[in-house]
């Protein structure tokens, strides 16, 4: 067995599942704060590495400018979501709140198809490209800050969540909407930031998305698709799920588009991470990291 | 310091649950409020916090005032700001966070990080079960030390007046004295005015200095410890019927339906 074809494998399986993590990450915010299931996920991100490019080429800015007004659009474009379509929902069935989301992400694939036609557009070089040799095999740098990036990203999170006001208060709203009020705690706000943020994430991933495939187009949004099995894997309440979820199915997809595509004639890539869904659900129905309740006796 | 008159509560714009209540808490005081189940104890508190909105209630008539000023349907969270905190009926600790996270929710709209330090510190030393749990899950704490916790979330805010529903609920009776005698102290120590609703009128006598009972969404009888104590239909109705707990184990089953509707 050749050795480098299987790190190979390993490593796109990596940089791909990272970005499926982040997304994944960003479904799991919005799903904790206000039990709202966002199905236009994989459109926050295809939205954010557009507005980035579009900074980037367009308006020629330097690339942390072009980030930070990436972010704060996208923190925009977020929470108003959240006030016009989402709030006015508040207590109606999960399955309106499922087909709202879904009409949203249509809605912005249309309106980005509008902007930008239906082609690839080449995204600038952001990191160097030549590769560097990690043993055997050489890898691009782009992987490598990918993936830095996303691990900078989620330890950041993670410090947010754990240690600051206003990440321990978001815990809080997701725990009991009604004490959470009494409280004190603006539950309008915990969700409105828990969407900015989620905008956020989901629009680092489609700029990481953009630098390494040295281009983008409509197919980003497909990223979003993944979510769902992710989620399901790792727990749909738990950020780590998430990010070991987007990882399992990244390797194990790009695993299996490698050995056993060219056996069957392909599809297995496409297939392989629902078969692992369906294994892991039999076993453990909340999903790696997802919550039991507390029960006591 | 806090004044309700004529109010009345509605819930769904059809249940009239209040009808024409009026109570008065006198600062630095621990007012009981009692009432067999179903009176509108847990729905005055309510009112008062403003949490009414979140379980489609309103108060339709009537004045609540909290330092001269009108408190009807404020939202929560300017209650909260205005120094008025309710600890709610069956503890409703936030499971998923350790205690130490729940303290931090608790000082959520404090400002000054010297005093929050300082009186997480302080409600350690009221409850020093607590400490040495700080970074365990609240979930798994039992009954009675939840009851702590949420009483010392509560105080992590530094309320002027302390809405108290039920803390004796399902707790072991050894354990409902030594809360008591805290809730006491927290009351001359800390100079927190506290509106204490409870079922069992002995317990609440033994901390109150003025009581009020309340029947059918409307004060029944009120008057001050001692009044109430040597009150004859007091002594039958609820004092002799005081430890009444089979009753209570049909109130946790109740729960309504209700809409999550309060953005
Ligand atoms: N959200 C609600 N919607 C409709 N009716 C309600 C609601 N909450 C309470 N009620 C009704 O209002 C009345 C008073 O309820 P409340 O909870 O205030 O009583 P309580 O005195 O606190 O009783 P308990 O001792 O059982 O806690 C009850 O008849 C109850 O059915
Ligand atoms: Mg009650």
């Amino acid at each position: 067995m050749d050795i480098t074809f299987l790190l190979q494998l390993i490593i796109n399986g990596l940089v791909v599942g990272s970005i499926y993590a982040l997304v994944a990450t960003g479904f799991v915010i919005i799903y904790k704060a206000s039990s709202a299931l966002n199905l236009a996920q994989g459109e926050f991100l295809m939205v954010g590495a557009y507005i980035c490019l579009n900074l980037l080429s367009k308006y020629n800015l330097p690339f942390w400018q072009a980030i930070l007004i990436t972010f704060a659009f996208s923190a925009i474009l977020g929470i108003l979501i959240e006030r016009l379509i989402l709030r006015p929902l508040i207590g109606s069935h999960l399955i309106s709140v499922i087909m709202v989301t879904l009409g949203l992400s249509s809605i912005l694939k249309a309106l980005v198809q509008l902007a930008y036609g239906t082609d690839t557009i080449p995204f600038p070089e952001v990191f160097p490209s030549a590769p560097v040799q990690i043993g055997p095999i050489p890898v691009s740098q782009g992987y490598l800050y990918a993936i830095g990036c996303v691990t900078i990203l989620v330890t950041v999170l993670t410090m947010f969540f754990k240690y600051s006001k206003t990440g321990v208060a978001m815990r809080a709203t997701a725990s009991s909407q009604q004490v959470a009020l009494t409280m004190g705690i603006s539950v309008k706000k915990m969700f409105a930031i828990s969407w900015a943020i989620s905008a956020i994430v989901s629009a680092v991933g489609g700029i990481l998305l953009g630098t390494i495939r040295g281009g983008i187009d409509m197919s980003l949004s497909f990223m979003g698709l993944k979510v769902l099995p992710v989620v399901i894997l790792g727990g749909l309440d738990s950020i780590l799920g998430a990010i070991v979820g987007g990882v399992i199915i990244g390797v194990l997809e790009n695993l299996s588009g490698g050995y056993v595509d060219p056996l069957v004639g392909g599809g297995a890539k496409e297939v392989a991470p629902y078969i692992a869904l369906i294994l892991i659900l039999m076993f453990k129905p909340y999903g790696l990291f997802g919550k039991k309740k507390i029960e006591r006796v | 310091m806090l004044t309700i008159s004529n109010a009345e509560v509605i819930y769904n714009r059809v249940i009239l649950v209040l009808k024409g209540l009026s109570l008065h808490v006198p600062e630095g005081k621990i007012v009981a409020l009692l009432g067999a189940n179903g009176a509108g104890k847990s729905t005055t508190l309510k009112a008062i916090s403003g949490l009414l909105k979140s379980e489609e209630g309103e108060v339709s008539a009537g004045s609540i005032d909290f330092m001269g000023e009108r408190i009807n349907n404020l939202d929560p969270e300017d209650i909260v700001r205005k120094g008025i905190f309710q600890v709610m009926e069956g503890r409703r600790v936030f499971e998923d966070l350790t205690i130490d996270e729940n303290l931090t929710v608790g000082g959520h709209t404090r400002k000054d990080s010297a005093g929050f330090k300082r009186d997480k510190e302080l409600v350690y030393d009221y409850f020093p079960r607590l400490r040495e749990r700080r970074n365990q899950l609240s979930g798994f704490l039992s009954g009675g030390e939840q009851q702590m916790l949420a009483i010392g979330r509560a105080l992590m805010a530094r309320p002027r007046l302390m809405l108290l529903d039920e803390p004796s609920l399902g707790i072991a009776p050894l354990l409902v004295q030594e809360i008591f005698q805290l809730i006491k102290k927290i009351n001359t120590e800390e100079k927190t005015t506290i509106l204490l609703v409870e079922q069992n009128a002995n317990i609440a006598f033994s901390i109150c200095d003025y009581a009020y009972i309340m029947e059918g969404g409307r004060v029944a009888m009120s008057g001050t410890t001692e009044q109430m104590k040597s009150n004859n239909d007091v002594k039958e109705f609820y004092l002799g019927m005081g430890e009444g707990k089979e009753k209570k184990s049909y109130r946790e089953l109740k729960s309504y339906k209700r809409r999550k509707r309060w953005l």
